[in-house]
């Protein structure tokens, strides 16, 4: 298949989503010229105008047509470039792990959002929330060395996160929920995760991404004050 | 070779059970079809076997196997049973933009609209510009085409079309008339209604009418 080397990719280096991309992109070996976005400045006149629906990152380009939200790119990708394979072939399988994508994506990632942003009550809800997501997780990956088997696939790259930004949500958000004693299967995956070498190199720097979370827990504080 | 034998547990109403139901009924899969009873809250034990963490409707169990979330129950339908009436476009940008779209009316349409059930009345009036936004940005991207798959009936059709059944309810709530704001909306439902899979599942709208007032009965708003 000729090689393409029209493959933009709009996104920052701290953000969870645009490095799913990034991680899919390397593992593919398909050439992208990233286009970095500020984050203080969310939305570029690119940005807007290749995704107005929600004026976010990561934004891919592709042959001249633009698409956005990461899971939805994702299976582009994998559907535009079949070689080395990150989804399960088995249907069952594929739609087991949509199902934990979006729990990740959905329940897990409010709850970790919860825990973070609120104080009091409302935060020990939060972090409870964030436990019981661990907990099911660590359900999900025992016996496994990575969720895609011996190899890292979809869902290794969905629940990427967890593996290195989670600990700077944890710190700068003031609370703790990560437990190698309690979670020892998804500990030891971490482990796994981030010495892969598409990933090592790829993880942004530890103080970048603690400056964004500050900024977002700043920007918050600011709303509510107003 | 053995037959497939395939559950779906459902509720009449909800937007979301009705997905994997017409998908079944398009490729004509042979399937049980059980009601769950969920105004009174008493769920199936089955229901909460098969999906102990969000205990939700629509699950279908396909050789005792449960899938859960409508738009994936979806996929694999299609992806299980690909000799018939093809759902996702073949064409992986535009499966891209079904599925955008599908997530879209996810994230957008389901909070505005489920306000009727538990907003007080002097609430509804942001939740009926939310919902008026939202249909008309579906209706630019429905345009002229018979349906959202183009020529072919297909999975983001099928994720709206479970709306298209509580729009006299939204109307009456909401005091806003969705054939004028989004004529083209209101005549692909009809289109849609003439199909066999949508005209059989999709639930009578009269019924559909009592339910926000029974449900806010139960949660003591009136």
């Amino acid at each position: 298949m000729e090689e393409r080397r029209d493959v933009k990719l709009l996104g920052t280096k701290e953000s969870i989503f645009t490095q799913r991309i990034v991680w899919a992109l390397k593992l593919k070996g398909i050439d992208y010229a990233f286009i970095e976005q500020d984050f203080s400045s969310r939305s570029s006149p690119l940005l807007v105008e290749l995704n107005p629906v929600y004026k976010m990152v990561p934004v891919i380009v592709h042959d001249g047509k633009s698409l956005s939200e990461s899971l939805v790119i994702l299976e582009y990708i994998e559907e535009t470039w079949p070689v080395n394979p990150l989804f399960p072939v088995d249907p069952f399988e594929r739609a087991s792990a949509r199902f934990w994508a979006r729990f990740i994506d959905g329940m897990f990632y409010e709850a970790a959002k919860k825990a973070f942003f609120s104080s009091g009550e409302a935060k020990a809800e939060g972090v409870e929330l964030v436990e019981e997501g661990l907990h099911l997780l660590e359900g999900q990956i025992i016996g496994k060395k990575f969720f895609g088997g011996e190899k890292i696939g979809y869902l290794d790259i969905i629940a990427g996160w967890i593996s290195y930004w989670f600990q700077y949500i944890e710190e700068v958000g003031e609370f703790k929920a990560m437990d190698s004693r309690k979670y020892p299967c998804l500990h030891a995956w971490i482990n796994n995760f981030i010495q892969v070498p598409i990933i090592q190199q790829s993880l942004p720097k530890a103080d970048d991404v603690k400056a964004v979370y500050r900024g977002f827990k700043d920007a918050a504080a600011l709303a509510a004050a107003n | 070779m053995a037959e497939d034998e395939v559950i779906l547990l459902g509720f009449w109403a909800s937007v979301f059970g009705i997905r994997p139901r017409i998908a079944l009924e398009e490729k004509e899969v042979k399937y049980e079809y059980r009601e769950e009873l969920l105004v009174g809250n008493n769920k199936s034990p089955l229901l909460l076997q098969m999906n102990p963490i969000h205990k939700k409707i629509p699950v279908l169990i396909h050789n005792g196997k449960p899938i859960c979330e409508s738009l994936i129950e979806v996929e694999y339908i299609d992806e299980m049973w690909k000799d018939k009436a093809l759902l996702l476009p073949s064409d992986p940008y535009e499966r891209a933009q079904a599925r955008f779209w599908a997530d879209y009316i996810d994230k957008k349409l389901y909070d505005p609209a489920k306000k009727i059930h538990i907003t007080k009345d002097d609430e509804l009036e942001a939740a009926e510009k939310d919902l008026i936004e939202v249909l008309k940005m579906l209706e630019g991207v429905l345009g002229d085409k018979t349906y959202f798959g183009g020529d072919n009936f297909g999975y983001l059709d099928i994720a709206l079309i479970g709306f298209y059944g509580w729009f006299p309810t939204y109307q009456t709530y909401f005091n806003f008339s969705i054939e004028a704001e989004c004529p083209k909306i209101v005549g692909w439902g009809n289109r849609c209604m003439q199909r066999d899979s949508v005209a059989k599942t999709l639930p009578d709208q009269r019924k559909i009418l009592e339910l926000p007032k029974l449900i806010r009965q139960r949660l003591g708003i009136e």
